[in-house]
């Protein structure tokens, strides 16, 4: 099973970085739990076994075999898995909290494996910050005392860090909220602050451990919509972790989707409801609402002589959901154009197959 | 006051998982019964021989030689270079604080014939000090309670017991924080440390005085030392428990935000453990006192010492007026470091109104406490304690009226109640262990431990019967392990109907427990007195205390253990027609069985931890020898032979009950 990676086509106006350099690329990371864990992923034969054999055999628990993936300046990228598949232990791989056993992770062109204690400190209170499942609030600190925390570690001023506290603190919409206690507010809230002091430092990355699970739906709803908020606001770079695939097609321009450890697939969320890379991936998608999440691209079809070509044109990367009425309402077929160029045709068979669950063979 | 937390049950190793478990447990049963009528028909025919009985005056070579080294470290301390540069000075370390600190508020020092810090300046930095890092309530609450003491007559004994419990703990804190945080911190030194902590909790406390005098001498300095080894324990457990039950993501995004290790500690894992930790400091506190009391016996001055020379002389007015005194600055102690460890938050909810007043207010309040203290060192009026201590006297009239009263009416209850635990319980039991041949109780106790606890409590067991051999007090050995058992039975029982109660009830358990609470902070000797009054200077006095003593543990150990039982089983039972008997004896007490050997471990290490104090009162044996030892020069080896032997028989029931518990939930 080779891990499918496509393209990134560009969508929601993503930013990209204007030389191209991913922010973040991770090669052949491994992080293998147990006794003398580094023989692994070194060793061709213990790569091949599975889960429950390594366990058999080593007493190693691989909790990341060999991921690979780059992620470009401005992008949200989601990691999605199940429990026990390794996410949680790869973000944290990708700041060192959890000590890689093998591989590289590339931060701006730097390998922080081989940073030393001070770097790695220098790069966690600069560059890069994290969202926790659990928040990870000190409950003996005011609302703006646990925003400004990470100010407070570098050795920032009072009066310096509580200014740049409270503009974060009313970027996430807590103002008003400063002077209180982390357990007098609700479970969004206490998220709210976990985003807030994540942000205050002004990192390069933010990387988000599943912030959203231990809220109920509405918040998290909610939440995501801040995220996105904020996203559009301050445009950072994302790493997103979360085991909600609704979630993951929400927020992510790319969405990685791990099992045991291993990479399944990567690509936009439309690639993956689209063209699943193995059955895994087929079940987890299944019951995606496919047109919220196909475009066009995905259900044309090639032009056929005796079709009628003067219907209307819609762009490629048009949601099914988005085109539907206008297909429906013309009487001939819509012509699916980029750049000028005639890339197939959408009839209204098409956006039926896909709007009424159709679409069989995919 | 020996173990002051309930260890859990750590490792359940699943001993043999054999599928004929029943039959087993059968048979286990069956050798017990074997060994007990072997026992029993042996004890027919043997009755009398070989007892190793020892008069009281008597003494074997061990208790010699253990004079003799007594007397030659006596002579040596001052040449001996280990004591020269090691015990000497930390001897002298220990004294000198606990001088400084009784110069400032309980002994006239030079040339003035008073403290240098009087009674109103003491009450004022003790309402101060409460409302500081407490409340105001609890700040009234201490200014009464020091009045009180001083109205009682016992202002200087109490400020005497007040002066090496502080500098007990302040020794013991300066040391269990340190390695509390460590142990915390740090998963092989918490491994390291852990016997060594349930040993130093396991331990009767009397076992540290006896050695501690042989290199430290008889006095304040043993005495604070002896409390810190006794007081420590929780605090360094409670703080690692603290820093350890830290949640990890709180750490980890401090890791994440580029704390160091050094500010992680500082802004993390210490504020947030605080809380904890003044638990642990409470803890620390109240063993401290309940030490400090006990260490009367090696001539630490203060209210211990009036309960003990009240007692020695029968005196129970004068013992229930200074027990009170205990009492009442326990209850103080407690009551404001209870209120510390809760302050901050107790703060938050009331809201910021009082935060921006509180600074003023501290600083007002800290004029007017030094004002008290510099009126006090002053003039004589502020200084000593006016008045003769009229109220002291009337309670002490009071509780020997009330004592002659009890004596004189309910004398017929309180005798036939005695004897017939006496003669029904105990007289037997004394008669079977002490009049028994030496061999045939060893060899009983060692089959039991094998049978109960495995070969390896069983290994225990011989040395510990061996070693009880050796330190020549066999017999007073079998008569203070007669009124063990009657006491740990007696616990057990009430352990299990109010346990139960308890455990079934949460209204009933919502009024015990603070009583049980408070019954276990309070020191030991106090337990004496009120059952003096009642049954007179004899053992089972003694044994009546232990229970009073042991009982509480027992009880919430068992009532946790019924609670634990899952609602969904008591609740299957109930469905299937089980009345309430059926419930309890079917399913509750079967299913809560590792609670009730833990209660029974519990319950004999309490009643150990009381053989000495019981030995004031009478109860005559291992007590009794120790507190001899104490006080003349000659029993001096023979006393320390006792504490030992009341150590090894906890050490062997401690480990035979500790692996029938891990059989039993095995």
């Amino acid at each position: 099973m080779t891990p499918v990676q496509t393209e990134v086509p560009q969508r929601r106006g993503t930013p990209q970085d204007s030389d191209g350099t991913p922010v973040v690329s991770v090669r052949k990371l491994w992080k293998v739990f147990g006794p003398k864990a580094e023989r692994v992923p070194d060793s061709e034969e213990l790569c091949g076994l599975t889960r429950r054999e390594l366990m058999d055999r080593t007493g190693c628990t691989a909790a990341v075999r060999d991921v690979n993936f780059e992620v470009s300046r401005g992008e949200v990228f989601v990691v999605m898995g199940l429990s026990g598949s390794g996410k949680s232990t790869l973000v944290r791989c990708l700041t060192r909290l959890i000590e890689p056993t093998a591989g590289e992770v590339v931060f701006e062109g730097e390998d922080i494996r081989g940073a030393d204690h001070k770097r790695l400190r220098e790069l966690r209170r600069r560059k890069f910050s994290m969202v926790f499942q659990h928040f990870g609030l000190l409950p003996h600190r005011r609302v703006l005392d646990n925003v400004s925390f990470g100010l407070e570690i570098r050795g920032m001023s009072k009066a310096e860090r509580t200014k740049r506290a409270m503009e974060v603190v009313e970027l996430v919409g807590l103002a008003g909220y400063e002077n209180s206690y982390p357990d007098q507010l609700s479970g969004g809230m206490q998220q709210r602050v976990g985003l807030a002091r994540a942000l205050a430092g002004d990192p390069d990355v933010l990387f988000f451990d599943e912030p959203f699970s231990a809220l109920d739906p509405l918040i998290r709803r909610d939440m995501q919509n801040e995220v996105i908020r904020l996203h559009h606001e301050v445009g950072k770079t994302m790493v997103f972790i979360t085991h909600d695939l609704s979630e993951a097609l929400k927020l992510g321009d790319r969405i990685l989707i791990m099992r045991d450890g291993k990479m399944v697939q990567c690509g936009t969320g439309d690639e993956l409801v689209g063209a699943p890379a193995d059955d895994y991936v087929r079940e987890f998608v299944k019951d995606v609402p496919r047109g919220d999440v196909l475009t066009l691209r995905w259900i044309m079809r090639p032009a056929e002589p005796d079709d009628a070509l003067d219907g209307p044109e819609l762009g490629p990367d048009v949601v099914v959901k988005e085109a539907t009425r206008a297909v429906l309402a013309a009487d001939k077929p819509v012509k699916v154009v980029e750049n000028g160029k005639l890339l197939g045709i959408v009839g209204d068979e098409e956006i039926l197959a896909v709007v009424a669950g159709q679409e069989g063979d995919m | 006051m020996t173990v002051a937390m309930e260890k859990p049950e750590k490792t359940k190793t699943a001993e043999r998982a054999e599928p004929a478990e029943g039959v087993r447990r059968v048979s286990r049963g069956m050798v017990v019964a074997a060994i007990l009528v072997v026992w029993l028909v042996l004890f027919a025919v043997l009755r009398g021989k070989q007892t190793l009985s020892l008069a009281a005056a008597d003494l074997t070579d061990l208790h010699r030689w253990l004079n003799d080294v007594n007397d030659s470290v006596g002579a040596n301390r001052n040449s001996n270079p280990l004591f020269l540069y090691f015990f000497n000075e930390i001897r002298l370390v220990i004294d000198n604080l606990v001088t400084f600190v009784q110069s400032l508020i309980s002994q006239p020092t030079g040339a003035r014939p008073v403290p240098q810090i009087g009674w109103l300046g003491v009450v004022g930095v003790a309402g101060f000090v409460s409302w500081a890092v407490g409340n105001w309530r609890v700040a009234l609450l201490a200014v009464a309670g020091f009045t009180f003491m001083g109205l009682q007559g016992l202002w200087q004994e109490s400020m005497d017991t007040l002066a090496l419990t502080l500098s007990a703990v302040f020794v013991a804190l300066l040391f269990a924080i340190p390695l509390g945080v460590w142990a915390g911190l740090s998963d092989r030194f918490n491994r390291i440390m852990t016997p060594f902590l349930d040993f130093m909790q396991t331990m009767p406390t009397f076992v540290y005085l006896a050695p501690l005098t042989l290199i430290f001498l008889i006095g304040g300095a043993s005495a604070t030392i002896a409390t810190v080894i006794y007081a420590a324990p929780p605090a360094i457990r409670i703080t690692a428990h603290a820093i350890r039950s830290v949640p990890e993501t709180t750490v980890e995004a401090a890791e994440s935000l580029g704390a160091t290790r050094r500010q992680s500690l500082l802004k993390v894992l210490l504020p947030m453990s605080k809380r904890t930790v003044v638990m642990g400091v409470n803890q620390t506190i109240m063993a401290a006192l309940a030490m400090v009391t006990i260490a009367a016996l090696i001539d630490a001055p203060g209210l211990g010492k009036t309960v003990i020379q009240a007692l020695q002389s029968l005196d129970v007015g004068t013992a229930f007026n200074a027990g009170l005194a205990i009492v009442i600055m326990a209850i103080v102690l407690d009551r404001v470091t209870t209120a510390a460890s809760g302050r901050e938050e107790a703060a938050r909810r009331s809201g910021s109104r009082f935060l921006t007043w509180r600074r003023p207010l501290l600083g007002a309040g800290a004029v007017v406490t030094a004002v008290l203290i510099y009126m006090s060192h002053t003039y004589v009026w502020a200084a000593e304690f006016p008045g003769e201590g009229d109220i002291g006297s009337s309670i002490a009239r009071a509780a020997d009226t009330a004592t002659t009263w009890t004596q004189d009416s309910l004398s017929g209850l309180t005798t036939a109640f005695r004897d017939a635990i006496s003669t029904g319980l105990l007289n037997p039991f004394q008669s079977l262990l002490t009049e028994s041949p030496w061999w045939l109780v060893g060899a009983a106790l060692i089959g039991l431990g094998a049978v109960l606890g495995g070969w390896r409590a069983g290994a225990t067991a011989a040395v510990c019967v061996g070693l009880l051999l050796a330190t020549g007090v066999w017999s007073d050995s079998m008569t203070t392990l007669a009124s063990t058992m009657v006491a740990t039975i007696m616990v057990m029982a009430l352990g299990i109907v109010f346990g139960v109660w308890m455990g079934r009830s949460m209204l009933v358990d919502r009024l015990l427990r603070p009583t049980l609470d408070a019954a276990q902070v309070m020191p030991p000797f106090v337990y004496l007195v009120p059952f003096l009054a009642l049954f007179g200077a004899t053992r089972f006095t003694a044994i009546v205390a232990a229970v009073v003593y042991a009982a509480p543990v027992a009880m919430k150990i068992i009532a946790d253990g019924v609670r634990n039982v899952p609602a969904a089983t008591v609740e299957a039972a109930t469905s299937a027609g089980c009345n309430t008997w059926q419930i309890i004896t079917k399913v509750q007490l079967p299913m809560a069985r590792s609670a009730l050997t833990l209660a029974t471990n519990q319950g004999l290490i309490y009643v150990l931890s009381m053989v000495v104090v019981g030995g004031l009162v009478g109860a005559g044996a291992l007590g009794y020898d120790v507190v001899a030892g104490f006080s003349q020069g000659q029993l001096y080896g023979k006393g320390l032979a006792a504490g030992l032997a009341i150590v090894l028989l906890g050490v062997m029931f401690d480990r035979i009950t500790q692996a029938a518990a891990r059989r039993t939930s095995a």
